[in-house]
């Protein structure tokens, strides 16, 4: 029985991540780029900063995001025993 | 022997790195070759030939020399693809001739707002890798089918599935031989039909014979041939303009300078106020209203995590952890080119604007000329084939002071990437290098969808419904024989030079997001999901998508009179771009399957949403009735309970294995 509850916890874990990782996306996706206007009024390195969060900021954010979703979701197959075997 | 069976596969796997290591300096000691070859007086036509030529036998020679006679090498690559080739392989796989050819020039047309393809094309990785790819490779399906059809209990599920995917990838392979021939054309000279068949020779030598293996080996070579060429010219006009290579940080100047020479083209009398507001690089939503903006950038997202030929390429890792970490070095290659994109568009726009906008039309540069005759700029509305041919145009138009103003200069959205090393002055062989990575891009993309297309026909279709008992080799057999036949029909509509094409492929997204996106996603996360709600859902939401596409774009006057469609509405004056009052009243009002030229085709919709984002109603409408329908039946079985607790532990083995033959 113990591993079963290990693997209650296992899904609640994963599933608490997952909706980070979800809100994480939505604000790169839709939210940041409500206030495109105001963000506009900004300059960064000669970008208007709008501008520069649709063309790259967002990006970057998804890739780093991946990254650390890979990372912090193999912490949690590991903590709770559901990892799989390193060749 | 299906299973365990290497063929010194390990060997190979051992030594990646060393071997695109050379391949990739092998590439540009070519480049630099041709390059000697050019400034020594050798012809462009030559040269052409050379990229093309030499590019596509190193394509064949690796699929030859990966050419399996195993089940799950030719589904799946055996499952012996590291992460990070994976993720060079999926980027390859993803960016087709579109993103290549189109994305640029799509942004210098919209600016702004032709970021949202951009932003999509990106962020759906994050679903791909958070809610869908990990499950499936871990349930360790060969198709998505397949995983539809074990967690919904049935081949109903599993030909619905197929449904979907071959509607989703077929139009979206014929525009990639479509590109194929377009390259062809324009850099060998070939016929249009002819350059069709060579490019599906091409991409037949490299699947047909090792399957997904193959494909695997020669969309890791195509992506580093892709993004070569698609960073070089860019990265020379930042070097040559602003004195750093790396355009992505330099581009802001360059937007800079746009916006000062759009103000200044008004000042001058160059282009009026209203043309510049309506086009202002940088200003949002002035080709998409903002809820159009987001709508799209919300169904190519839920496209993305969809799509079965790019959810196909994570059945390959090893394990479920190396399916994650993939994802991200996928996104990592495809996020080199996407934001190189619109650095790409600034640079050649601002090209374009200091050397061409206020010039006497007497002194217009001859690649103006050379896409003129081709149809792909135009100089007051009308294709610049002559010098004589853009005066009178313009005569006509009533430019009376013989200067190029802005609203005069038409270009064509796929000639910017193509056209831009020309524009800028560099040398053909740069030229050479930029069609050689397009067609990388669109042969890469297109082995993706036909392998995506015939193993849902070869192994969901004939294995696992037909014929359950047939040998190994006669499933390979049947596999190949079917790839050619869709092959050669995609190669024949493509020949046919469809005229939506384009369009079609954005619907792609909408169609797959529709029709697979909620049983994908609550497949896993939601046990109570059954099988008639997932049946259910997906027929209402592929259906929704469907016919929003299909009523708006082809039957407008009945989307008008019997689902209650409305004309769109202008984005920057909120005026509707129809007056369906009198559009209605027409005589051909109620005309089905007409051109883009019928008064209400792809102008009418509901909520004045474009009919590329339809999934905004799909998703929603298969998502309720889903949830609905499973609420109103009988739960899964404790069996199916149990099959969902073992696709979300990365532990163990694949749950699908496939019997020794």
């Amino acid at each position: 029985m113990a591993s079963q509850d290990k693997g209650e916890e296992h899904w609640q874990r994963t599933s608490r991540l997952m909706i980070i990782m979800l809100s994480l996306w939505a604000f790169f996706s839709f939210i940041v780029h409500f206030f495109v206007g105001g963000l506009n009024g900004v300059t960064l390195l000669g970008f208007p900063l709008g501008f520069y969060m649709a063309a790259q900021g967002s990006l970057v954010a998804f890739v780093i995001m991946l990254f650390v979703f890979a990372k912090a979701q193999d912490k949690i197959d590991r903590d709770c025993g559901v990892a799989e075997e390193d060749e | 022997m299906a299973t365990e069976a290497q063929s010194g596969g390990s060997d190979f796997t051992s030594n990646l790195g060393k071997i695109y290591g050379i391949y990739t300096g092998g590439f540009v000691a070519f480049v630099a070759l041709v390059g000697m070859l050019e400034y020594m007086g050798v012809p462009n036509k030559i040269l052409g030939y050379m990229f093309v030529g030499f590019t596509i036998l190193v394509y064949a020679f690796i699929g030859i020399v990966s050419r399996t006679g195993q089940v799950s090498e030719y589904y799946v690559a055996g499952r012996k693809v590291p992460a990070f080739y994976n993720g060079m392989a999926t980027g390859a796989d993803w960016m087709s001739a579109a993103s290549f050819i189109g994305m640029a020039g799509t942004l210098f047309l919209l600016g702004y707002d032709g970021l949202a393809f951009v932003l999509g094309w990106t962020g759906g990785y994050v679903l791909v890798a958070v809610l869908i790819a990990p499950y499936l490779r871990k349930f360790g399906a060969y198709t998505v089918p397949d995983f539809l059809a074990a967690r919904y209990e049935g081949n109903t599920a599993r030909m619905i599935g197929v449904i979907v995917l071959i509607a989703c990838s077929f139009t979206y392979v014929v525009a990639q031989i479509f590109g194929t021939g377009l390259i062809a054309q324009r850099f060998l000279g070939l016929d249009f039909v002819v350059a069709v068949y060579a490019g599906l020779g091409g991409i037949l030598l490299c699947s047909m014979l090792g399957g997904m293996r193959a494909v695997t080996w020669t969309q890791v070579a195509q992506y580093i041939v892709l993004i070569v060429a698609y960073l070089i010219p860019v990265v020379i006009l930042s070097a040559k303009k602003y004195g750093l290579p790396i355009p992505q940080l330099t581009y802001g100047q360059a937007l800079a300078e746009i916006t000062r020479l759009e103000n200044s083209f008004v000042a001058n009398g160059l282009a009026t106020q209203a043309f510049v507001t309506a086009k202002a690089h940088i200003t949002p939503f002035t080709s998409y209203s903002p809820a159009n903006f987001f709508a799209l950038i919300f169904c190519l997202m839920l496209g993305t995590a969809s799509l079965p030929h790019v959810l196909m390429r994570y059945f390959t890792t090893p394990s479920v952890r190396e399916a994650r970490i993939s994802v991200a070095w996928s996104l990592l290659f495809i996020f080199l080119l996407y934001f190189t994109a619109p650095a790409y568009a600034a640079f050649s726009k601002l090209e374009v604007y200091s050397t061409l906008i206020g010039k006497n039309l007497s002194d217009l540069p001859q690649w103006v000329y050379t896409y003129g005759n081709l149809g792909l700029v135009n100089i007051c509305g009308k294709a610049a084939t002559t010098l004589d041919a853009v005066k009178a145009a313009c005569a006509a138009a009533g430019n009376t002071a013989g200067l190029l103003r802005l609203q005069d200069f038409g270009i064509n959205t796929d000639v910017v990437v193509i056209s831009t090393p020309e524009i800028a002055g560099m040398p053909y062989v740069i030229a050479g290098l930029v069609a050689a990575g397009g067609l990388a891009a669109a042969l890469s993309t297109a082995d993706g969808l036909l392998l995506a297309i015939a193993n849902a026909l070869s192994h969901d279709v004939y294995y696992k419904m037909i014929d359950p008992q047939a040998p190994t080799n006669r499933r390979l057999v049947v596999a190949r024989v079917l790839l050619v036949i869709v092959a050669v029909l995609a190669a024949w509509t493509a020949s046919q030079r469809p005229a939506d094409i384009l369009a079609m492929v954005a619907w792609a997204f909408s169609l797959a997001a529709g029709g697979l996106f909620p049983a994908l996603v609550l497949g896993v996360w939601w046990k109570r999901t059954n099988s008639a709600g997932a049946i259910a859902g997906m027929l209402v939401g592929f259906g929704v998508t469907l016919t929003y596409l299909l009523a708006s774009r082809y039957f407008p006057g009945y989307g008008v009179q019997y689902l209650g469609m409305s004309s769109l509405m202008n984005p920057v004056t909120g005026v509707p771009v129809v007056d369906l009052a009198k559009a209605m009243a027409a005589p051909n009002a109620m005309e089905a399957w007409t051109a883009l030229s019928h008064p209400m085709a792809s102008k009418v919709g509901w909520f004045n949403i474009n009919n590329i984002s339809a999934a905004v109603f799909g998703v929603p409408a298969g998502l309720v009735t889903m949830i609905a329908v499973s609420l109103m039946t009988p739960e899964p079985s404790k069996s199916m309970r149990d099959f969902i607790d073992e696709v979300r532990k990365p532990k163990g083995k694949t749950m699908m294995e496939e019997k020794a033959a």
